[in-house]
């Protein structure tokens, strides 16, 4: 079975956001940029799928701006195998949208036909939680979000789901589209000499055209801004400042 | 215009709050029709037709509705989605599990956890945690959203709408559920709660964090957690407030433990009045509160309950 993995080159977890004056977005030059935590996870995944010989190939595949390449190298320093580059903008400001991901990742899946496709929960950029969801609904396979456990057997997979009322257990058909939550696993950092042995994995480089999908956007931005700032607060000394603060602003 | 809202019903039983939140989100869209979906949802419906401003509640009553999975749902709503603009739903794990998947069958792309409508296509949204507010305009025939609970007033109880009874749209047979592992708890549910008393790493144990779970006792407030403690296994998943976890806004947040990672704040930054105690005056956690105490939490948070 071939997994498919989808990695997004996103601004690092830790990096302060900054919104562009003009309203225009969010300052993404000269910004450190890394792997989407939740696609790391997604990695991790497949190649412990291939360690315990249920998975024959781990494929990354990003859409983006040409630099994404540098986080499909991290992907294959890691394990995966071989990379795709799906080269859909030229500005790092311009944001492939899911359903736009999702219709040039169902080109691949049609392609390379993998038995399942590890996808991150969410991109920490946009946080918009539907790619894999809306790549699921065009291969009409079965979908498994929010995974906490994922045991394949076969034909089939049992994922283990963090829902808000707690866990949720489902069985689906394979192949399928699976979402991972963050405490799925602890993604591994790649050594040196694997970081040297991916430069020689192979990364193919594809356009949007390609695969026929025209990545012109349905949401125009219109604006972008700083969400409104709290007024300061103040230090209290003691529990009993506090409770007569709190009694103050009728908080309790 | 109408618009189609999801309700959210779990095993029969409806989500008042996060389901009255929505109502008054799209409101403004146009006639409101609420599905309400499950093996049993007779009950659900009767108190989703009671919400004001609800026009009409259609009842799909199906096994395979049981569990919500998100393929027989998607389809439902795809089969019903002709007569509406806009298809919405609150943003619990439900609903972004199911909407980018109805999104994409009908080819149009999904805004999640949307916190303001401007107009029938112009929405504002979160994005990096909410370090940036978006406003976006829609291009597409029909809209599919999921509303943020926390900026929404629950819209009021006291309507009358009548209640249709559906049919299933079939069964794709994709997948099916195996368990729930669901913890119950006499505690206010976490995102509809007017307080919550959060704790993170700083707590240090499953078992130190009975400390937070007696404050939150004494206050009737619900019960959060930082990813930290969750991944440290001092609580459970479903506590978890943050970027990718809860999103809350009480009227108090007490926050104990907790540095204030950005991912953090994106979870609880709305709430109306925010105390955090902290032994580390440069914690982050420290610029959103309003009532600040630099003071280890395994002295001051015993002595806050106990004089409360
Ligand atoms: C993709 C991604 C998504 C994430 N999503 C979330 C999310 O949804 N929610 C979330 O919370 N985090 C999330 N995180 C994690 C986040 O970045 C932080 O790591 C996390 O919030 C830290 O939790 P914490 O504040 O409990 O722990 P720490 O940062 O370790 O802080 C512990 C605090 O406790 C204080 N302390 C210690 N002992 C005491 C004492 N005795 N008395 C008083 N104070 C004490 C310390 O001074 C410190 O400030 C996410 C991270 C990533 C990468
Ligand atoms: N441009 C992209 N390239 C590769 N994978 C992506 C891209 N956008 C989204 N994804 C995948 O879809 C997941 C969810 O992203 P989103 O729906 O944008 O929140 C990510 O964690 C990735 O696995």
């Amino acid at each position: 079975m071939k997994v498919l993995v989808p990695v997004k080159r996103v601004i690092d977890y830790n990096v302060k956001v900054r919104v562009k004056a003009d309203g225009s977005g969010v300052d993404l030059a000269n910004v450190k940029m890394s792997m989407n935590p939740f696609d790391e996870i997604a990695v991790e995944q497949a190649i412990r799928l291939k360690e315990a010989g249920k998975a024959d190939e781990v494929i990354a595949v990003s859409v983006g701006v040409k630099q994404a390449q540098e986080t499909l190298r991290t992907a294959l320093a890691m394990g995966a195998d071989r990379a795709i580059l799906v080269i859909a903008a030229e500005d790092v400001h311009t944001d492939i949208e899911p359903l736009t991901v999702a219709k040039i990742l169902k080109g691949i899946v049609d392609e390379e036909q993998p038995g399942l496709v590890l996808c991150g929960k969410q991109a920490i950029d946009n946080d918009m939680n539907a790619t894999g969801q809306m790549l699921s609904a065009l291969l009409g396979w079965s979908q498994a979000t929010f995974a906490s456990e994922v045991d394949i057997d076969g034909d089939s997979a049992t994922v283990t789901r963090e829902v808000d009322g707690g866990l949720q257990t489902i069985k689906v058909k394979m192949p399928t589209v699976v979402t991972v939550d963050l405490r799925l696993n602890e993604p591994r950092y790649a050594s040196l000499p694997n970081i040297m042995k991916a430069k020689k994995k192979p990364l193919d480089e594809k356009s949007a055209a390609d695969y026929g999908v025209d990545p012109a956007p349905r949401l125009e931005i219109v604006s972008t801004v700083e969400p409104a700032a709290r007024a300061a607060g103040i230090k209290v000394g003691s529990v009993d400042e506090l409770l007569e603060k709190l009694k103050e602003a009728g908080a309790v | 215009m109408a618009v189609l809202l999801l309700a959210e019903v779990t095993d029969g039983e409806l989500a008042m709050d996060a389901t009255a939140k929505a109502v008054t989100a799209c409101a403004s869209l146009g006639d409101v029709t609420v599905l309400c979906t499950g093996a049993t949802c007779a009950d659900a419906a009767a108190q989703a037709a009671t919400i004001s401003g609800v026009g009409k509640v259609l009842c799909a009553e199906d096994a395979i509705y049981g569990k919500r999975l998100a393929e027989p749902v998607a389809d439902l709503i795809v089969s019903l989605s002709g007569d509406y603009e806009h298809i919405v739903a609150p943003a619990t794990t439900d609903a972004k599990n199911i909407m980018p998947r109805v999104a994409a069958l009908l080819d149009v792309m999904v805004m999640s956890d949307v916190t303001a409508v401007v107009d029938g296509s112009t929405f504002e949204r979160p994005i990096y945690a909410g370090n940036a507010m978006q406003t976006v305009k829609s291009s597409d025939a029909k809209k599919v959203i999921t509303f943020r609970g926390s900026t929404f007033d629950a819209a009021e109880t006291g309507g009358n709408a009548s209640v249709e009874n559906i049919g299933a749209a079939g069964d794709p047979g994709l997948s099916s559920w195996v368990e729930d592992k669901v913890a119950a708890s006499d505690r206010p549910e976490l995102t509809s709660a007017g307080v919550v008393v959060s704790g993170g790493r700083g707590v240090g144990s499953e078992d130190d964090f009975k400390i937070i779970e007696a404050l939150a006792d004494k206050l009737n407030a619900a019960v959060g957690a930082s990813r930290a403690a969750v991944d440290s296994g001092y609580a459970p998943n479903d506590w978890q407030v943050g970027q990718t976890g809860k999103v809350v806004a009480p009227n108090l947040y007490v926050a104990v433990g907790i540095s204030g990672a950005i991912q953090h704040l994106a979870g609880m930054k709305d709430s109306k009045v925010i105390v955090a105690i902290n032994k580390d005056e440069e914690a982050p956690i420290f610029q959103v509160a309003d009532f600040g105490l630099v003071a280890d939490l395994f002295d001051a948070v015993p002595e806050l309950t106990s004089k409360l």
